[in-house]
């Protein structure tokens, strides 16, 4: 399967590098960066690189390349996701994926590559086990290091959860205040021709929780209008076989904070994009070396709620060098060097009439440079709380399974404190001009 | 190697760390003092248990940042007897690290491992099982065996998990070993265990050791029982997300027997469908794509199952980049094989602005693929979008692409005619080229329809730098000659810098003013005199000398022939283009989700399989629909037992194959050149790079023209492409070799023919209770068939007969049931059975052994025949030059294998064609010192190439064979199969 993982930064330094079998020297990455050189951004890099010997598959993330070597025939997607993987874990033991963290915590790393493989098979991938494994660092445990004298990153039991039938909880959870919060949250992508039309346009939600219950919780989760769920991904502990049937979510959390469902929202007729925008934006005028442009939001929300954490951002030709503009909210910058305009709008409540924001101005155009013919699309990004654009809607949660009377103790039913919170973000959201 | 070595590398910053980290760990990283070794040896063996793992610890910190503290491996291997498990953890890291360079002392530790894979914490056994396969040392490995077989049968699943995959490691160093000790039946046995998770890693751990093997055993490790694979399924729903990955890919290989089984298997496998990891999604796609195949396509369940597939592949597409490309690359072979299963999500496919360049342009590929009349309204706005974009690659398969579009919908060329003429307005230069070249096709595909826009054409004639856009212009006027006035002009103009111009555009030029003078005798006499001496008496490239003279004697002796040759009706183009070919799209259909899927190539391509290799490829063979009735003959026949139920084929719908676009103008000039013949036949000229057929029809054209020799007619015209190639890039030494080569060898052979071997007796009638059989096998063009006398010395008739393979390394099976008439005693008739290799598959030794089961209303006969190697060689053995050097340079060294044939009296190129009629193909060949070397190819019914060089050296006429092949097991066969043809 996967016989070394090389990590590489931006500027082609490889920083770590593990390995699995045989030892592969760094060379084989010459064939990775060959790609580099011949793409003219990182993200451009084709995932999968074939080269006499080896296979390199690779991922791009937090400006790092992930690069897997393998030897014979694998299936692509599953080192794929493993990266990935690999790379949600580092998250969530330092809180973010970046060559700082990682350098700043490299002998955990290094334990934790040495555990997600074995041969080149996934070992432990479940950040539940993992954490019962190698500890993650935090304060408290330094502290706690320091007055008990302990400095063990590494734990000396069997982390029972990879053995149970729910490997991906571990066991033993106790919590003084028992909560679950569950994040909702819906992305549209679609494109807007320059006439306002949707040429095309999906929502993508994902349920993301944090469980904090003790025990062995067995929940149900159940939507008012579960129909609009057009196809699902789950996470190994929801109960497929119910989700069938009776479109709802059974399952035993880990515990902690995880994943549990990505869906396609179906979107049958015109979804509602919560925003219109006019724009001129032309590169020649009848007057010297400036263009034109104009840009107007004209927020559509729905009733009661705001957009917030608007951002436009304008990919420019070359051939623009710089921006002067007035913008009548929020404030705009013009990147010389990636050639970029972006206005953060910021929150925009409709209920104080804050209208239609334009951002209105000229364009400096580089002297000489041929009048470029392109029309540059308009990403837009933003989110709005408490709706989602589906219509998507949580009927209630119940709580199983932890009724029993434990060790003939008094019976350990609690009642969870429950969250649910609905937002909808703008995904890949762009309009043509 | 070793960890050392790995570690080193992260040493310049773990110096940094040193002084930047506050963690806990930084301590460590201080530097050398004097004495240092001794201080530690004394704390690593301290009564303190703290105080010795804080040692250790300094011990693996060293270690990291490259200081040698091996001096220190027997006082730490005796720390590793400690019962703290991040102790135990450190002193592995030290072992794995010093085992390679210290062989002698690594053997003390051996006590230790053996005594902790005893050890009552079943972690504590699993770490060391764990670390036994790491330890690369021969002489531990040995001692390592009962520890292993021990921790196999461990009560714990987790130590059980864990020494499945050492199998795995062991077996990595040392393949004989693991045979000897039956480790391969303890993991066999690991199938059947009770935990899910234990079972997937023996999956994996088998396929692993399979995909390696070198031996039998060890590759027929993934023939699994229907029983077997039941078990799988049940586990499937309890293991880990990669255990899911490993077990699908697993059952993808097994074919089931019945359709109710191949339908439960589906039932069973959809749920993960659902799955958050999309390598699960994939798989199971996999494998139901499979066994889809097996069921009647119109069945509800089918139907069913069909709609079940679209939702989570479109769902795929909202994940990572990484995953939106393997999951593109993998769609674009589903909608080719089933156009079904997303012909309602064009819209998913639409460009974002942000996704990375390689996304886009599959995106823009499966587009096209499921552009119909009904959508195209919309895929045309699209991609008129896309041609204004940035990135140039992409903006030319956009307008590419729209050129596709109007091939493939007749109702919209017109709309995108125009949207062509809009952007060559734009005057982008590398849009107008590109729209050119696919205008081009349409007014092949659409002649004398919008000949309107040739003017506008004309206005971009300067702008074109492009050596396909130049040829497409040419062949445009020189097509439409009579409808452009100053085409002669234009041509004219052209002709000034032709010594500058590449091969593929000086041999459209030389054909477009040969038509333009056939068009317009009268004022363009001296220009194509102009063209024909500049292609025959200034060239150095033959093909362009060849055709000259070629155009030159039509022209001189019968101008009507001439006419009739060059300016005959074209074969229209197909729709479809870039197809794969059915077969190599069935052969990846079963390999989706893995590496075959995203190159569109079959394994054996790529991946170096070994021994397993054939045994492995071979059974993801795409399963027939079984017919019920063949089925149940089989059965009886067979009575059961190892042989599987004969599969009857139904014919798949023939697909015409384009090639792709580069090859479009070598099509454009070869069909040019075979004047009249079918459109069969001149596509066929351009999908393979050296295809004798157009050439032999020219070759006979020319004599009937000509009615004399044509000395150069009978060099066959390669395509633009290779004619490149023996033109030297000079970037590969060994590209000299061919260099120079130019029209190849091996023209205008006689295919078929072969010599038929003698009739064997294979089944004695003392042995048949009566029946005799003899028999051979054949191959006519591409149909292999066993052929077979049978005689009845019985005294009684003989009916009912039937017959059966078992398993065998090519998978041959019967393709139709035996066709015979009752056998009336002292009768002997003899059959042609034809064959296909489509059944179960699994290695024999020898290689080539085939057991038959022949069944009559007396008995079940059993006998083994010999396949005769040369009968599997297929016809698809040619190859282009290049490709055969590549692959040539892809194996190993070490898999060639040279033998001395003995000498004949034939010279190198009746040895070419003999061998060519048994599908042998001679890519090429060279004399050094007078000594011939033939290049030849030959690639077998599953796919295997085995590459040769064929050595003769003339005065001795003593042939020598070296072979080249990743699967060194079918050699033996080829030398016999040489040597057969050889002495006739």
């Amino acid at each position: 399967m996967i016989h070394s993982i090389f990590f590489i930064n931006n500027s082609g330094d490889i920083f770590l590098e593990k390995h699995y079998k045989r030892v592969i020297p760094k060379s084989i990455c010459d064939y990775f960066f060959e790609e580099v050189t011949k793409n003219s951004s990182p993200e451009n890099v084709p995932p999968i690189i074939q080269t006499p010997n080896h296979i390199l598959i690779s991922i791009y993330r937090a400006q790092m390349h992930f690069v897997a070597v393998c030897k014979s025939e694998v299936p692509p997607l599953f080192v794929i996701e493993f990266l990935h993987r690999l790379a949600d874990i580092i998250k969530d033991y330092f809180d973010e994926v970046s060559e700082t963290s990682i350098k700043d915590n490299v002998v955990i790393v290094y334990e934790l590559l040495d555990e997600v493989l074995d041969n080149g098979f996934p070992l432990a991938t479940e950040s539940n086990i993992l954490k019962e494994l190698i500890r993650p660092p935090n304060l408290l445990r330094s502290l706690a290091d320091t007055m008990t004298g302990r400095n063990s990153t590494v734990s000396a039991t069997l982390p029972t959860g990879q053995l149970s039938n729910i490997p991906w909880r571990r066991s033993g959870v106790k919590y003084a205040n028992n909560e679950a919060y569950f994040d909702i949250v819906e992305e549209l992508d679609a494109i807007v021709d320059k006439f306002g039309g949707a040429v095309c346009a999906e929502v993508h939600g994902s349920i993301d929780c944090l469980i904090k219950l003790s025990g062995v919780p067995d929940l149900t989760l159940s939507f008012v209008n579960s129909r609009l769920i057009e196809d699902a991904s789950l996470h190994p502990c929801v109960r497929h076989r119910r989700f069938e049937v009776e479109r709802l979510l059974s399952f035993v959390p880990p515990d902690g904070g995880f994943r549990l469902m990505a869906y396609r929202a179906s979107c049958h007729g015109n979804l509602p994009v919560p925003l219109d925008l006019r724009h001129t934006i032309s590169f020649k005028q009848a007057s010297g070396n400036s263009g034109h442009l104009e840009l107007t939001v004209i927020p559509r929300p729905p009733s009661g709620r705001q957009l917030e954490d608007l951002v436009l951002t304008v990919p420019m030709p070359r051939a623009v060098s710089g921006a002067s503009l007035v913008a009548s909210a929020g404030k705009y910058s013009y990147d010389t060097a990636s050639r970029t305009l972006v206005w953060t709008v910021g929150r925009l409540d409709s209920q104080k009439g804050a209208g239609s924001p334009t951002l209105c101005g000229t364009l400096v155009m580089q002297t000489g440079a041929p009048v470029p013919d392109c029309r540059p699309s308009i990403l837009v990004s933003f989110s709005i709380t408490g709706w989602t654009i589906s219509g998507l809607k949580v009927n209630r949660l119940d709580l199983h399974g932890e009724s029993k009377p434990v060790l003939h103790q008094k019976t350990s039913k609690y009642k969870p404190f429950k969250g649910v919170k609905y937002v909808t973000k703008a995904g890949k959201l762009e309009f043509r001009t | 190697a070793s960890v050392s070595e790995s570690l080193g590398n992260i040493r310049p910053w773990l110096q940094k760390v040193t002084t930047q980290a506050k963690t806990t760990d930084s301590k460590y990283f201080t530097t050398t003092r004097k004495g240092e070794i001794f201080e530690l040896k004394a704390e690593l063996n301290s009564e303190r248990k703290d105080k010795r793992k804080e040692a250790v610890k300094k011990v693996i910190a060293s270690m990291t940042v490259g200081k040698d503290v091996s001096t220190l491996f027997p006082d730490v291997v005796n720390c590793m007897q400690a019962d703290n498990l991040e102790l135990k953890k450190l002193v592995y890291l030290y072992l794995m690290n010093y085992a390679k360079t210290q062989p002698d002392k690594a053997i003390m530790a051996v006590n230790t491992f053996v005594r902790d894979c005893e050890d009552p914490n079943p972690l504590i056994r699993a770490l060391a099982v764990r670390t036994i396969g790491c330890i690369r040392v021969d002489e531990i490995t040995a001692y390592l065996c009962d520890p292993l077989r021990k921790c196999l049968k461990d009560e714990d699943p987790y130590v059980r998990k864990t020494a499945a995959v050492c199998v795995a490691k062991l077996h990595d160093i040392d393949p004989l070993l693991v045979e000897e000790q039956g480790f391969l039946d303890a993991l066999k046995e690991l199938l059947a265990d009770s935990n899910p998770m234990v079972v997937a890693n023996a999956v994996a751990a088998i396929t692993e050791i399979s995909d390696s093997a070198q031996t039998d055993t060890a590759a027929d490790m993934l023939c699994w029982s229907g029983q077997l694979i039941n078990k799988l399924l049940t586990a499937l729903n309890e293991c880990t997300e990669w255990g899911q990955v490993f077990i699908l890919d697993a059952v993808a290989n097994y074919m089931p027997t019945e359709n109710n089984e191949a339908q439960n298997m589906i039932e069973r496998v959809s749920p993960r469908l659902a799955h958050a990891n999309a390598a699960v999604v994939l798989s199971a796609v996999k494998v139901i794509m499979k066994l889809l195949e097996m069921l009647d396509p119109n069945s509800d369940f089918v139907l069913s199952t069909i709609k079940k597939l679209s939702a989570p592949l479109v769902t795929l597409l909202s994940s990572e980049p990484e995953i939106q490309y393997v999951a593109l690359r993998n769609i674009n072979l589903i909608v080719q094989k089933r156009p079904d299963i997303l012909k309602q999500e064009l819209k998913v496919f639409f460009v974002k602005y942000n996704d990375p360049i390689y996304v886009k342009l599959e995106k823009l590929d499966i587009l096209i693929r499921l552009t119909s009349a009904a959508n195209i309204a919309n895929v045309l706005a699209e991609l008129k979008e896309y041609a204004t974009e940035v990135d140039v690659d992409f903006v030319r398969k956009a307008v590419r692409a729209i050129g596709r579009c109007a091939i493939k919908v007749e109702s919209a060329a017109e709309r995108c005619v125009s949207t062509l003429l809009d952007l060559i307005q734009t005057k982008v230069n590398y849009v107008v080229q590109e729209a050119i070249v696919v205008i081009k096709d349409i007014f092949r595909k659409y002649p004398n329809k919008y000949e309107s826009v040739i003017g506008t054409l004309c206005e971009n004639l300067d702008t074109l730098d492009e050596p396909e856009a130049r040829a497409s212009m040419i062949w445009i006027i020189g097509e439409y000659a009579e409808r452009i006035d100053n085409a002669d002009e234009l041509l004219e103009s052209f002709l000034e810098g032709f010594a500058d111009e590449q091969t593929a555009v000086q041999l459209q030029l030389l054909t477009s003013v040969v038509k333009l003078f056939l068009k317009r005798p009268t004022d363009t006499q001296e220009l194509v005199q102009q063209a024909l001496s500049l292609a025959t008496q200034e060239a150095d490239n033959p093909d362009l000398r060849d055709r000259g003279y070629i155009y030159w004697r039509l022209l001189s002796t019968d101008p009507a022939a001439a006419k009739q040759v060059v300016l005959a009706e074209k074969p229209l183009i197909s729709e479809e283009t870039d197809l794969l070919e059915p077969n190599l799209l069935d052969e990846l259909i079963c390999h989706i989700g893995s590496l075959a899927s995203v190159y569109h190539k079959p394994p054996a391509a790529f991946v170096d399989g070994r021994g397993g290799g054939q045994v492995a490829k071979a059974t993801k063979g795409l399963p027939s629909r079984l017919a019920a009735e063949a089925g149940g003959a089989a059965a009886a026949a067979a009575g059961g037992g190892d042989f599987g139920a004969g599969t009857g084929a139904p014919g798949r719908p023939a697909v015409s194959v384009i090639p792709t676009q580069e090859s479009l103008i070598g099509d454009l000039l070869d069909i040019d050149m075979s004047g009249g013949a079918t459109a069969a036949a001149a596509m066929a000229a351009a999908s393979a790079s050296t295809n004798q057929q157009p050439v032999d029809l020219l070759g006979e054209g020319l004599d009937s023209l000509l009615g004399g020799p044509a000395p150069s007619a009978t060099s066959p015209v390669p395509p633009s492409g290779a004619s490149a190639a023996a033109g030297g890039s000079g970037a590969d030494s060994l590209a000299d070799i061919f260099g120079g080569l130019g029209g190849g060898v091996g023209g205008g052979l006689g295919g078929g023919g072969g010599f038929d071997p003698p009739m064997e007796t294979w089944l004695p009638a003392q042995k048949g209770k009566g029946l005799q059989i003899e028999g051979r096998f054949l191959r006519r063009g591409p149909q292999l068939s066993m052929e077979l006398r049978l005689r009845n010395n019985a005294m009684q008739q003989l009916n009912g007969f039937a017959v059966q393979f078992n398993k065998n390394s090519f998978g041959l099976a019967p393709a139709q049931p035996l066709a015979m008439n009752p056998l009336a005693p002292q009768q002997s008739v003899t059959t042609l059975l034809p064959l296909n290799t489509k059944g179960p598959v699994q290695k024999m030794d020898p290689l080539l052994t085939l057991q038959v089961a022949v069944k009559n209303n007396i008995d079940i006969f059993y006998f083994a025949c010999l396949i005769p190697m040369y009968a599997l060689f297929t016809e698809e053995g040619d190859m282009d030059k290049r490709v055969f050097l590549s692959t040539w340079k892809d194996i190993p060294p070490e898999n060639e294998t040279q033998f001395n044939l003995g000498s004949y009296a034939h010279d190198a190129d009746t040895a070419s064609t003999m061998l060519r009629s048994f599908n042998v193909f001679t890519i090429a060949k060279r004399s050094v010192e007078s000594t011939d070397m033939l290049y030849q190819c030959v690639k077998l019914t599953n796919g295997i190439l085995v590459l040769a060089e064929l050595k003769i050296v003339p005065q001795t006429n003593a042939y020598t064979l070296s072979l080249k092949s990743r699967h060194v097991e079918i050699y033996p066969g080829v030398h016999e199969a040489y040597l057969a043809v050889l002495k006739g």
